[in-house]
C-alpha cells in the first residue's frame, strides 16, 4: 500500500470519528491523536524519507491537504458541538413567562396628599410661596383679621372648637396664615402670592359628608393692579388641572366675610360633560371652591393701604376635590386608613 | 326663604319658567336649595264630597264611605281617619292614582269591603307634617266648602304654584322677604315693581294711648312700635292666606298669628301679638332683665332670665323675650278679643346672644341678627294691623304708641369707574355702570369718573366702595368677565428647607414600603398623653362633640394605632402605614401649645407575603429599625447614630425598645408595643417607631463631599465569637473599631446565632472586618497583625471565645 492510499484510509477513519464524536472531550482528543507530532499523519509524512524524491512533493501536499481537511472537520465539529450545547441549555432554561412578576413592596403618599401636591406644584410654578401655619389659633387671627368680629352673624357659618382657653381655637380655616403672612409683607420687596395648606377643624358631627377635620388649600394674591378677571383665570387653571382641560367655570355670587365681591365656583361636571348626572345632580355643575376679591377692611385690619393695594383669595377643600375627581361618597375614609382604600390611589400627580 | 312665583307676580311681573328663573337667581343673587310644584308627580288627585259614612262591619275604627267625585256614582272608600264625617270636602285619590313619594293607589278590598281609592291626609299627598294645621295633622284633610267634587285639588291647596327654595346668604338678608325678593328680581330683569301699601282704617273714638303706653331703651330696640286691635274673632285664616304661609313652610294657627307670619314673610319685619287683656297695666317697657326674673315661653319652657336679655315688661314683669320669642301668659288664644301688635328693632348683637343661649333660632331671631328693612317697620305693622282688623272684624284704636322711632335716611357712596374697571379688569362704560345702579333702584349722581350712589335703607348691606363693585359685577354678570392671570415678574416659588425636608421624608417612607396615613388630631386625653416623648400638659377643648376627640394629640403613634385596629377589625392583617403630621406640646402655665413636626410608623403581621418566588417576611424589631436607619441616612443623617436600649416607655415592651439618639440629641424610639398595649388596640405584635422631624431636619448634615475609591485590594478577616448574651453588638463593634488600626476600611455582623451549638447564655456573633489602604496594596501579614490585635482586645475585654 502507497503513503497516499495510506493517507486515505487515514482520512476516511478520522472523518468517521470526528463525526461520530459526541462532546468536546472527544473531539479534543481527536485532534490531539491525529494532528500532534506523535499522530498518524506526521507518522505517514516520516515516511516520506523513503519515497522516490519526485514524489515527495506530490505526496506530501496530499498529507497537507488531508491534514487540513482534518482540520476543518475537527473545528466544524468542534462548532456544531457547541451549538447543540448551547441549544440544549437554552431548551432546558426555559421558564413560564407568564408566572407573576416579583411584588416590588413600595407605599404610597394619602390621597389628599396627592392633591394637595398636585396644586402645591401647580401654584409653585405661577411664583406662590407655600406657607404654613399653626393649626391651633388665636381668635384675633382666624376670624377677627378676617372680617369676623365677635357676635357676627357669620360666625354661625363656622361651628368653631375653642379650647379650655376661650381666645383659642382649632382653626376653622387656612386663612390664618394668611393673615399672619399679610401683617409681615413688605410690599417694597414684590407683591404677596402665597398658598396655605392645612388641617383644619369644625364644630361637626362625622358622617358621610362632614368630618370634624378635613383639609383646606387658601390662596392670596395682592398687589397694585390684580383684577377680578384674574381672579377667573386662575380658578379656571386649578380647574383645569385638577379636573381635567376641557373643564369650564363659572362664578355665582356668595358671602364671605373677608372678602368682596365673594363667589362659589362652579366647575362643569367632569362625569357627564355637563348633561346632568347624579355627581351635579343633574345640574351639570359641581360646586367646588369659594373666592373673592379681598376685603378693604381685612387689608385695613392688617395695615395694608386699601386704596392702592388690592387682590384675590380662593379657599378650595382637597378632602372634597378627592372625593369628587375618584367617587368616593364618605369622607370618613379618608382618615380612618384602610390600606385597601389607600392602597386605590397608586398614581402620583 | 320659599318664594312662591305666585306672590311674586302680584309684585313684579316676571314671565320666564321657574326653572329659569332659579337659574338666574342662583346666578345673580342666592343660592336656590330647590324649585319645585307640590302637585309634581301626582295624579288623579281630586275633590271628593262624602255622602255617607258607616262604621265598618268588621273593624272597630274604619269606615265605609260613599264618595262622589263628579262621577254618576259614587265611589266606596274605606277610611280610618279619626276625623271622616259625612258632608265633608276631602281629597281623594282615584284608583290609578299616584300620591306622594310615587306611590301607587289601587282599588281594592280592606277587610271583606271594597275600597276605590283613598281619602288623604295632607302628608300622604306631599306636605311637609310642619305646615300641616294642628287639627288635621292625625286625619284627613278637610276641603272648604266650595270645593268642587271631581276637580283635582291642587288649586284648592296651592300645590299648583312654582316654589324657589332660597339658601339666602347672611348680607342678603333683604331677600328673606317677598318684597326685598321682587326689589332683587327687578334689578336682575330690568322691571319696575308694584308693592301695595296698606290703607289703614282707625277707630276714631279710641286712642291707642288709652290702652298702652311704650318706653324703649333706644340701645335695646332703635324702634319700637305698637298698635292695637280690639273686637277680633280669633278664627282659621282665608284659604289664600293658609295657601301662602304653608308654600312658604308655615303652619298656619289662627287668623291673628298667621298675619303677623305673613308679614313676616311679605315685609321681612318681625311681629309680635300679645292677647291685650292678659297684660297686667298699660305700661310697657322694652328693658335688659334683672337678675332673678323669670319667663315662661309660649314652648311652655321656665327660663332664668339673665341681664344679657333684652324683653318686653308690663308692670309685673317680663311678658317676652324680645325678637325670640312670646310669653306663655300673654299668648294669643282663642278668647282673646284685643290684640296689641308689636313691630320693631332689636339689637342685633343681644338678639343673637339670647337666641344662642337659649337655643331659640327663629325665623324673627335670625331676621333681627343680620338686619331687616328699617325703612318699613311701621308700614309693616299698620299692613298687619289692617289685616288683623279685616280677617278677624277687629277695629284698630288711633295712633301708634311709640317708645322708639328712629330715623332713617338713605346711605351715600362715592365710586369711581376706574376703580370699577380696575378691580373687575373690565371695560365698562359709564352708561353700563349707570344703568346697572338704576336698575337696583339706587339713586346715582354722574360727575365725570365719580359715581355718587344713593342707597335705600332697604339694602341696609351695602355700606363701602367695594359693596357697589359686588352689585355692579353681579348684575353685570360673572360669565361676562374675561379670564386672565395676574401680570407682572414671574418668580417660580420654591419649597423652604423645612417644607423640602418634609416632603422627602414622606416620599423616603413611601419607598421604604409604608404607605401614608393621615390619622386624627384629636383623640382622647388618654390616648394623648400614651407614647410620649418628653413630658406635656394635655390641651383640651372647651365643648367637644364625643368623647373621643376632646384634646389635641401629643403622639402619633395612638392614631396609627387606632388605623392598625381598623384595618384588623376589617381582617386586613398586614398594615406598614407612617404619619407625617404635628404634635401639640404644653407647658404648664402656659395655654397654647407648641406645635412640632413628627414622623412615625407602625407595622404589623407581615411586611411581605410569601409569594411563588419568595417567602414572606414578616414585620420585626431589625426591619423597623432598618426603615428608621434608611429615613435618616436617606436625609443625610450617616454618623452618631445611636440606638440605646430603654425600659422607659410605659406602652413600649420593655426588652425590645430603643431610644435613638444623633450624638447627644434625642429623637424618638422604635420597638414592640407592649402586649398589654396590643390587647387593648385588639391588635396583634406591632412595632412602632416616631421620631421628631424638625429636630432632624435641623440637624447639621453629611456634606456630600465624593471620597475616591481605592484602587489597592481589599483583604477580609472573619471571626466567630462565643459571647455572653447581655453583650450588645454596638459595643463589639465600638471595640473593634477602637483597637483595628488604621485601614480597617468596614466592620460587619454578618451572623448570630443562638441554640443548642452553644452554651445557654451564650451566642455566637460572627463579624468580616473589611481592610483596605488607599495608598498601597496590603501584605497579609500586617492585616494578620492588626487583627491579631482585635481578637485579644475582644477576649480581654469580653471574655469571648473565638469558634
Ligand atoms: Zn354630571
Amino acid at each position: 500500500m502507497g503513503l497516499k492510499d495510506k493517507l486515505m484510509e487515514l482520512q476516511q477513519k478520522a472523518l468517521e470519528e470526528i463525526s461520530s464524536a459526541e462532546d468536546l472531550k472527544k473531539i479534543n482528543d481527536i485532534r490531539v491523536n491525529l494532528l500532534g507530532k506523535k499522530g498518524p499523519i506526521t507518522e505517514v509524512l516520516r515516511g516520506m524519507r523513503d519515497l522516490p524524491k519526485e514524489e515527495r512533493p506530490n505526496v506530501g501536499s496530499f498529507a497537507n491537504k488531508v491534514r487540513d481537511e482534518l482540520t476543518n472537520a475537527i473545528t466544524e465539529r468542534k462548532d456544531r458541538i457547541e451549538a447543540l450545547k448551547t441549544a440544549k441549555r437554552l431548551e432546558e432554561e426555559k421558564i413560564d413567562v407568564t408566572l407573576p412578576g416579583v411584588p416590588v413592596k413600595a407605599g404610597q403618599p394619602h390621597i389628599i396628599m396627592q392633591v394637595i401636591d398636585q396644586i402645591e406644584k401647580l401654584f409653585l410654578g405661577m411664583g406662590y410661596q407655600v406657607v404654613d401655619g399653626p393649626e391651633i389659633e388665636e381668635d384675633h387671627y382666624n376670624f377677627e383679621m378676617m372680617n369676623l368680629p365677635k357676635d357676627h352673624p357669620a360666625r354661625d357659618m363656622q361651628d368653631t372648637f375653642y379650647l379650655t382657653d376661650n381666645n383659642l381655637l382649632m382653626r376653622t380655616q387656612t386663612s390664618p396664615v394668611q393673615a399672619r403672612t399679610m401683617e409681615k409683607h413688605d410690599f417694597s420687596k414684590g407683591p404677596l402670592k402665597m398658598i396655605s395648606p392645612g388641617k383644619v377643624y369644625r364644630r361637626d358631627t362625622d358622617d358621610a359628608t362632614h368630618s370634624h377635620q378635613f383639609h383646606q388649600i387658601e390662596g392670596l394674591v395682592l398687589d397694585k393692579h390684580i383684577t377680578m378677571a384674574d381672579l377667573k383665570g386662575t380658578l379656571q387653571l386649578i380647574a383645569r388641572t385638577i379636573f381635567g382641560e376641557e373643564r369650564e367655570i363659572r362664578l355665582r355670587p356668595s358671602y364671605f366675610p373677608f372678602t368682596e365681591p365673594s363667589v362659589e365656583v362652579d366647575v362643569s361636571c367632569f362625569k357627564c360633560n355637563g348633561n346632568g348626572c347624579s355627581v351635579c345632580k343633574d345640574t351639570g355643575w359641581i360646586e367646588v371652591l369659594g373666592a373673592g376679591m379681598v376685603h378693604p377692611n381685612v387689608l385695613k385690619i392688617s395695615g395694608i393701604d386699601a386704596d392702592v393695594y388690592g387682590g384675590f383669595a380662593f379657599g378650595l377643600g382637597p378632602d372634597r376635590f378627592a372625593m369628587l375627581k375618584y367617587g368616593v361618597d364618605d369622607i370618613r375614609e379618608f382618615y380612618l386608613n384602610d390600606v385597601r382604600f389607600l392602597k386605590q390611589f397608586s398614581q402620583r400627580g | 326663604m320659599k318664594i312662591s312665583t305666585k306672590w311674586l307676580s302680584d309684585y313684579v311681573n316676571i314671565d320666564v319658567e321657574p326653572q329659569v328663573l332659579a337659574e338666574k337667581i342662583e346666578r345673580t343673587a342666592v343660592e336656590v336649595d330647590d324649585a319645585y310644584r307640590l302637585e309634581k308627580g301626582l295624579k288623579k288627585i281630586v275633590v271628593g264630597e262624602t255622602l255617607e259614612v258607616k262604621n265598618h262591619p268588621n273593624s272597630d275604627h274604619l269606615h265605609v264611605c260613599q264618595v262622589n267625585v263628579g262621577a254618576e256614582e259614587p265611589l266606596q272608600i274605606v277610611c280610618g281617619a279619626p276625623n271622616i264625617a259625612a258632608h265633608q270636602k276631602v281629597i281623594v285619590a282615584l284608583p290609578n292614582s299616584r300620591i306622594a313619594d310615587n306611590v301607587k293607589i289601587k282599588r281594592g278590598k280592606m277587610r271583606g269591603e271594597v275600597s276605590e281609592g283613598m281619602i288623604c291626609a295632607l302628608q300622604e299627598i306631599g306636605f311637609s307634617e310642619s305646615v300641616v294645621p294642628k287639627e288635621f295633622v292625625e286625619g284627613i284633610y278637610v276641603l272648604p266648602a266650595e270645593a268642587e267634587p271631581g276637580k283635582p285639588v291642587y288649586p284648592y291647596l296651592g300645590m299648583d304654584e312654582d316654589i324657589i327654595d332660597l339658601d339666602v346668604t347672611p348680607n342678603r338678608a333683604d331677600m328673606l322677604s317677598m318684597r326685598g325678593t321682587a326689589y332683587e328680581l327687578a334689578a336682575i330683569y330690568d322691571k319696575k315693581v308694584s308693592l301695595p301699601t296698606p290703607a289703614i282704617k282707625e277707630t276714631a273714638a279710641e286712642k291707642t294711648a288709652d290702652y298702652v303706653e311704650v318706653t324703649a331703651d333706644s340701645d335695646l330696640a332703635s324702634t319700637y312700635l305698637m298698635r292695637v286691635i280690639k273686637n277680633v274673632t280669633i278664627k282659621e285664616s282665608p284659604m289664600w292666606l293658609q295657601k301662602r304661609l304653608w308654600n312658604a313652610g308655615v303652619r298656619p294657627i289662627n287668623n291673628v298669628v298667621d298675619v303677623t307670619n305673613y308679614i313676616l314673610m311679605d315685609y321681612g319685619q318681625p311681629l309680635h301679638s300679645f292677647d291685650y287683656d292678659k297684660i297686667s297695666g298699660k305700661q310697657i317697657t322694652v328693658r335688659l332683665a334683672k337678675a332673678g326674673e323669670q319667663l315662661t315661653t309660649i314652648d311652655e319652657q321656665k327660663r332664668e332670665l339673665s341681664a344679657a336679655d333684652i324683653v318686653i315688661a308690663d308692670e309685673k314683669g317680663p311678658i317676652a323675650l324680645a325678637g325670640t320669642m312670646g310669653g306663655q301668659d300673654t299668648a294669643i288664644d282663642e278668647k282673646t278679643t284685643t290684640v296689641a301688635l308689636e313691630a320693631a328693632v332689636f339689637n342685633p348683637s343681644l338678639v343673637r346672644k339670647t337666641a344662642r343661649k337659649y337655643n331659640l333660632h327663629s325665623e324673627a331671631s335670625m331676621r333681627f341678627e343680620r338686619g331687616i328693612n328699617r325703612q318699613t317697620v311701621a308700614e309693616a305693622l299698620d299692613a298687619a294691623a289692617q289685616l288683623i282688623a279685616d280677617l278677624g272684624e277687629g277695629e284698630i284704636t288711633a295712633g301708634i304708641a311709640q317708645g322708639a322711632l328712629e330715623n332713617i335716611a338713605s346711605v351715600e357712596v362715592k365710586i369711581t369707574l376706574t376703580k370699577i374697571n380696575k378691580v373687575l379688569g373690565t371695560k365698562l362704560t359709564s352708561e353700563d355702570v349707570e344703568d346697572i345702579f338704576r336698575r337696583l333702584g339706587f339713586g346715582v349722581k354722574v360727575d365725570q369718573d365719580l359715581f355718587t350712589v344713593s342707597i335705600s335703607p332697604r339694602r341696609w348691606d351695602i355700606s363701602i366702595a367695594a359693596d357697589l363693585i359686588e352689585e355692579v359685577a353681579r348684575i353685570y354678570g360673572y360669565d361676562n368677565l374675561p379670564a386672565t392671570l395676574p401680570t407682572g415678574e414671574l418668580v417660580p416659588g420654591h419649597y423652604t428647607h423645612v417644607q423640602k425636608m418634609i416632603r422627602e421624608t414622606r416620599q423616603i417612607m413611601e419607598a421604604a414600603g409604608l404607605t401614608q396615613a393621615v390619622s386624627y388630631g384629636l383623640t382622647t386625653a388618654a390616648k394623648a398623653k400614651s407614647f410620649l416623648m418628653q413630658p406635656s400638659e394635655i390641651t383640651q377643648l372647651s365643648f367637644p362633640m364625643s368623647s373621643d376627640r376632646t384634646t389635641v394629640r401629643m403622639n402619633l403613634i395612638s392614631g396609627l394605632l387606632d388605623d392598625v385596629a381598623y384595618n384588623v377589625a376589617r381582617k386586613v392583617n398586614d398594615v406598614a402605614l407612617y404619619e407625617q403630621g404635628r404634635v401639640f406640646y404644653r407647658e404648664e402655665g402656659i395655654s397654647r401649645p407648641t406645635e412640632v413636626e413628627h414622623i412615625a410608623g407602625a407595622l404589623t403581621g407581615l411586611f411581605e407575603t410569601a409569594t411563588w418566588h419568595d417567602a414572606k417576611i414578616p414585620v420585626d424589631f431589625f426591619l423597623t429599625k432598618g426603615i428608621v436607619e434608611h429615613m435618616l441616612y436617606s436625609l443625610g443623617i450617616t454618623t452618631g447614630i445611636r440606638f440605646v436600649q430603654t425600659t422607659e416607655h410605659q406602652e413600649m415592651h420593655p426588652g425590645r425598645t430603643a431610644d435613638i439618639y444623633v450624638e447627644d440629641k434625642y429623637l424618638g424610639f422604635v420597638g414592640e408595643v407592649h402586649p398589654t398595649v396590643a390587647k387593648e388596640y385588639h391588635i396583634d405584635r406591632t412595632y412602632v417607631f416616631e421620631l421628631d422631624l424638625q429636630k432632624i431636619v435641623e440637624m447639621p448634615k453629611q456634606s456630600e463631599i465624593y471620597t475616591p475609591v481605592s484602587k489597592y485590594p481589599a483583604i477580609t478577616r472573619d471571626v466567630a465569637l462565643a459571647v455572653a448574651k447581655t453583650v450588645e453588638n454596638d459595643a463589639i463593634i465600638n471595640a473593634i473599631k477602637k483597637t483595628s488600626g488604621k485601614d480597617l476600611a468596614k466592620v460587619e455582623l454578618f451572623d448570630v446565632y443562638e441554640g443548642k451549638h452553644i452554651a445557654a447564655d451564650y451566642k455566637s456573633l460572627a463579624y468580616k472586618l473589611t481592610y483596605q489602604n488607599k495608598e498601597k496594596t496590603l501584605l497579609d501579614e500586617e492585616v494578620t497583625k492588626d487583627f491579631n490585635k482585635v481578637v485579644a482586645k475582644l477576649k480581654e475585654e469580653f471574655n469571648v471565645e473565638i469558634r
